[in-house]
């Protein structure tokens, strides 16, 4: 054999074997760094930008000016008069004066107790240091000379402020009690959602899987309802029932609907659905060998629920858990229409943004918020990961058994439930077309001339479906070509994993959040994607990144279904790998495909949180319209647009189901023996 | 160890080749001819390397060390486009969403042929795999048999120069399998391609192989043709893994013989000096039964009395399992001949005479962990 004998345990010295690159694994890498990139540009960087907003803080250093001033024959004396003593004589400005933001100014003549701009007399200016700056008009003046000014101009002469790093604004904010109250206010809100909401969805969901119960398919639908709509609508409704011209006013005893339990009865309905979803999943995966053999130990039905029923689903109902608290805790739009004097972070954020254009006390709030939010994230990924299949090939499908008594409790369970979904819904649409609540109860449909509103009018629900339409186009291709190179493409793996990385992350990230940093990273001057700030673009772009990672994880699931030596077969045929994504590959996730597209178009119309920083006059949203409406005190054409959402999607999800079904019908041919 | 391949045009040349991953070798200092138009079969236990080697082979997983050559070509690190191969999967990897017709054709598109010429020779390829009128349905309406039929069909649609086959009958029944590799066989014969088949089987090995190159925890373990590997295996795992080997320890004493207690055997010419620890082995249908008396005869030497513990009618033959108190604890099994057991009168308690040709006893090292 060969004449160098090389151990037979360990690899011979040398270069190891270094592939050629194939066209194709060009092809994937490079698509695979432009999604990547993507995703740098329109996530990591803008977070990048909020976070270290929250850490820079802007004082005015008036240790950094000198002036001069001359008698009323214009001859100065030479008397130099630092603006830190002049200060310190006048009291002119107290310290929280001088702490401001980065757009401060300060105006200088409050330093001089004597002056009126109609005087002869003088003035001279000057920085003492480099980073003194100063506005003359609006003319920048950052040099150290002196600059002569008559009285008319030294009027106009502004202070700006000099930017240094640190915690001031955590400091700020963490001694400052309404705001950081909120974090308990919105921690103790989010955690009585999440009980209230998995109780009620877990027994709906036992209903549902484990009893004989009739009308399950049309339970199952309503269900899923508020998933169509936007979150703070139930708000709107719970204010018709149950506000100050409330219907059912007295039911609350004197208590009031604007605060806490608003939110909490608000919350519980637009998480219902995710709860129910994931744990009758959970339900629906049992074997039933595991309640045969509890029957045949003499097991009590109470005892088997806890031993059996409750172990099995306890992933399930852990990751539901986690689900409804970051939905909770992230939600703006529901304690912004409901919430009252009840402050809690995500509202907080909007209050210091667009209330008091505080946009560095905004990025600290929102460092806040992604805390626990984050938190969330990373402890359902880890059960998520512990959840190893449950049901072996071997299990046995459980059937339940019909027991009367049972079924009635549980037929009128789920009546109830349904009825609190239904009725919500019901009293908005019901809002949108009485006259004048409560006072005209006469049908109209004047409600809907949104065009005379706050809001943006018909063209903001033209926006959300141009949105939601190029949100689905868009976010489907990117989102399901970006998965198929990271599931399909060889080697790379650093790279691989970067990418799975990128495309978890904004799940973990509050849209309010992402909606702000977009403001600071594609707002500021200097960034050449500066254009598309106001645009439409950006909303689809937003849009697209906020709801990334389910998508992502659809299509990933999706493709991991498929063969994994397709690739290795078309390669072996000499055929371009984009000719099998194309003819096999597309084709055979199609169902998984138009799932993506109608998640994402759903969402887009509902979705408030991110957007409400970015939209512009020409942009306005019909979700954000619903908001502003709301705001204005039009709280029935805000329930009206909200029911033009939820009818909106109910049509693209039944348009969605007929269409697959077409689709799966010629191009799933293959799936019929 | 190697052998020289049997005479025929070089075709794929593998030299010093290494699979680590991470820390773990998968392939160790893998070098192997194979000539023009062989079947060759990778043998080996799960986990032996076997997968590997026919993946770095393709491309597919490229070795971290070494070079292949195929067809005079240095092709060590080429991606498995640039290569000259066809390969059939477990899976069969058919495209699911496309037909027959257009899971064949798919080579075929975008290398310059018409149409016409691109179904000229799908229906070629449908009736050389013997499914002429299948070519309209979609893979999940026809049999596991059938779609691995498709497989091959498609994979030699390009006419490559090799043809690579990873465990191809694994995921069929019993029947379909012994038929089909009967027919893949016949088409390899008749194609003339270079062949790599990889599998875990050594019956389908030894029925279909040229050569085998049986594999062990990433080395190459023996090369040769069937009867080679069966009738001389090279070492006692190759003995072990194919067909039945029956095992005694026992020393080497004088002019190469073994001892088995004070009783000993002569056997195949060996390396092992006098003294030394060796396994005997002999294979059970190599075993002679003969009556009582043939000892006291004068006859053989090789032979030996034992008693008759246990009897097994295997259809075409009986099974017995034979103790002598030399052999220790170890029974021996062997493979008797219905006629045998009819003339000698055997059944279970007997005692009888067995002999143990010198020419099919065999010496091996003894292995390291019974050491």
């Amino acid at each position: 054999m060969s004449e160098l004998t090389t151990n037979p345990n360990s690899l011979p010295a040398g270069p190891d074997i270094r592939p050629k690159l194939s066209r194709d694994d060009i092809l994937m890498r490079g698509s695979m760094i432009v999604i990547a990139l993507y995703l740098v540009a329109t996530l990591v960087l803008p977070l990048y930008t909020m976070l270290s907003k929250s850490f820079s803080t802007y004082r005015m250093e008036l240790s950094q000016y000198e002036f001069q001033v001359s008698d009323e024959a214009g001859q100065f004396d030479g008397v130099i008069l630092p603006a830190d003593e002049l200060n310190a004589q006048t009291n002119a400005f107290s310290d929280t004066d001088l702490a401001t933001g980065s757009d401060g100014r300060l105006s200088v003549t409050e330093l001089f107790p004597d002056f009126s701009f109609r005087s002869p007399v003088m003035y001279q200016i000057r920085n003492t240091s480099d980073t003194g700056r100063f506005l003359v008009g609006s003319t920048l003046q950052d040099g150290t000379d002196w600059v002569t000014l008559d009285s008319n101009a030294f009027r106009r002469v502004q202070l700006r402020p000099v930017q240094s790093r640190g915690l001031d604004n955590f400091v700020n904010y963490f001694s400052t009690p309404a705001l950081f109250n909120s974090i308990k206010n919105s921690l103790w809100i989010s955690v009585l959602s999440t009980i209230v909401t998995v109780t009620l969805a877990f027994w709906f969901a036992y209903a549902l899987n484990r009893s004989c119960m009739r009308f399950k398919g049309v339970f199952r639908l309503i269900a899923m309802a508020p998933i169509l709509v936007p979150s703070l609508l139930p708000g709107i409704a719970l204010v018709y029932l149950f506000g100050n011209q409330g219907m059912l006013k007295e039911m609350l005893f004197g208590a009031s609907i604007y605060g806490p339990i608003g939110i909490v009865i608000g919350s519980v309905f637009f998480t219902f659905p995710h709860a129910f979803l994931i744990i009758s999943t959970a339900l629906a995966i049992s074997d039933a060998r595991l309640y045969e053999a509890a029957v045949s130990l003499r097991s009590t039905p109470w005892r088997t629920f806890w031993t059996v029923t409750i172990p099995g689903a306890r992933y399930g109902l852990i990751s539901a858990a986690f689900v409804v608290f970051n939905l909770v805790i992230t939600d703006f739009g529901l304690p912004k229409v409901i919430g009252g004097q009840f402050n809690v972070l995500a509202v907080d954020i909007y209050k210091q943004v667009i209330g008091q254009q505080n946009f560095e006390m905004g990025a600290v709030v929102s460092v806040v918020l992604v805390i626990p939010a984050i938190l969330a994230f990373v402890i359902d990924r880890m059960v998520q990961s512990k959840q190893v299949a449950l049901l072996s090939a071997r299990s046995v499908p459980y059937q339940p058994t019909p027991n009367r008594k049972a079924d009635r409790i549980f037929l009128a369970y789920c009546c109830l439930i349904g009825l609190f979904i239904i009725g919500l819904l019901a009293v908005c649409q019901f809002a949108a077309l009485i006259k004048f609540w409560p006072y005209d109860l006469s049908l109209s449909l004047k409600n809907y001339d949104f065009n005379k509103m706050d809001g943006g009018g018909w063209s903001s629900y033209i926006n959300s479906i141009k949105l939601a339409l190029l949100t689905a186009l868009i976010g489907t291709s990117v989102v399901f070509f970006g998965a198929y190179l990271v599931e399909k493409s060889n080697g790379f793996r650093t790279g691989r994993s970067i990418f799975q990385m990128f495309a978890m992350l904004p799940m973990a990230i509050p849209g309010m959040v992402l909606g702000l940093s977009y403001i600071f990273f594609f707002n500021s001057p200097s960034n050449p994607l500066n254009g598309i700030y106001g645009t439409m673009a950006i909303l689809v772009i937003c849009t697209v990144t906020h709801f990334y990672t389910v998508s992502h994880l659809t299509a990933v699931t999706a493709l991991k279904q498929m063969d994994r030596e397709f690739e290795s077969v078309s390669a072996s045929l000499k055929q371009p790998t984009m000719k099998l994504f194309a003819r096999v590959t597309v084709p055979v996730c199609l169902p998984a495909v138009l799932d993506i597209s109608i998640y994402l178009f759903v969402n887009a119309m509902t979705t408030v949180s991110a957007v409400v920083f970015l939209y512009s006059p020409k942009t306005t949203l019909a979700s954000i319209a619903v908001l502003n409406m709301d705001d204005a005190g039009d709280i029935a054409p805000a329930a009206a647009m909200g029911m033009m959402i939820f009818y909106t999607n109910a049509a693209a999800r039944i348009i969605h189901l007929i269409a697959s079904k077409g689709v799966l019908g010629r191009t799933q041919a293959w799936r019929n023996r | 160890m190697l052998q020289k391949p049997p005479a025929g045009e070089l075709y794929l040349s593998i030299q010093n080749l290494w699979k680590a991953f991470g820390s773990f070798l998968a392939l160790k200092d893998i070098t192997l001819e194979i000539n023009e138009g062989e079947f060759v079969c990778f043998l080996g236990p799960s986990g032996c390397g076997k997968t590997t080697l026919l993946r770095a082979i393709a491309g597919l997983d490229l070795q971290t060390k070494g070079t292949v050559m195929q067809d005079s070509k240095d092709v060590s690190n080429l991606p498995p486009s640039e290569r000259d191969f066809g390969i059939v999967f477990q899976s069969y990897a058919l495209f699911p969403n496309l037909t027959i017709e257009k899971n064949i054709a798919f080579g075929l598109e975008n290398s310059g042929r018409s149409k016409s010429d691109i179904a000229v020779r799908v229906s070629e390829l449908l009736n050389l795999v013997g499914l002429p009128d299948q070519g309209k349905k979609y893979p999940a309406q026809l049999s596991g048999g059938q779609q691995q039929r498709i497989a091959l069909a498609r994979a030699i649609a390009t006419n490559p120069g090799l043809l690579l086959l990873d465990e191809p009958l694994s995921a069929l029944d019993a029947k379909v399998r012994v038929h089909l590799r009967h027919e893949i066989k016949e088409l390899q014969r008749k194609l003339g391609v270079t062949t790599v088949m990889v599998t875990h089987d050594q019956e389908e090995a030894l029925a279909m192989a040229d050569r085998i190159v049986v594999m062990n925890h990433g080395v190459i373990e023996q090369v040769g043709s069937p009867t080679e590997i069966y009738r001389e295996p090279a070492n006692l795992f190759v003995a072990d893994f194919i067909g039945e080997m029956n095992q005694i320890h026992s020393q080497v004493t004088k002019g190469g013989r073994l001892s088995v207690g004070e009783k000993t055997f002569a056997c195949i010419s060996h390396s092992f000096n006098d003294g030394m620890p060796a396994i005997a082995a002999i294979r059970p249908e190599d075993i002679i039964p003969h009556e009582l008396g043939y000892l006291d005869s004068g006859g053989n030497r090789n032979c030996i009395e034992v008693t008759l513990d246990e009897m097994e009618f295997l259809g075409s033959f009986w099974r017995c399992r034979l103790s002598n108190e030399r052999f220790g604890s170890s029974e021996l099994i062997a493979d008797f001949s219905i006629n045998a057991v009819r003339r000698l009168e055997l059944e279970q308690g007997r005692t009888l005479v067995i002999e143990l040709p010198e020419n099919r006893l065999m010496a091996f090292d003894v292995p390291e962990a019974a050491a």
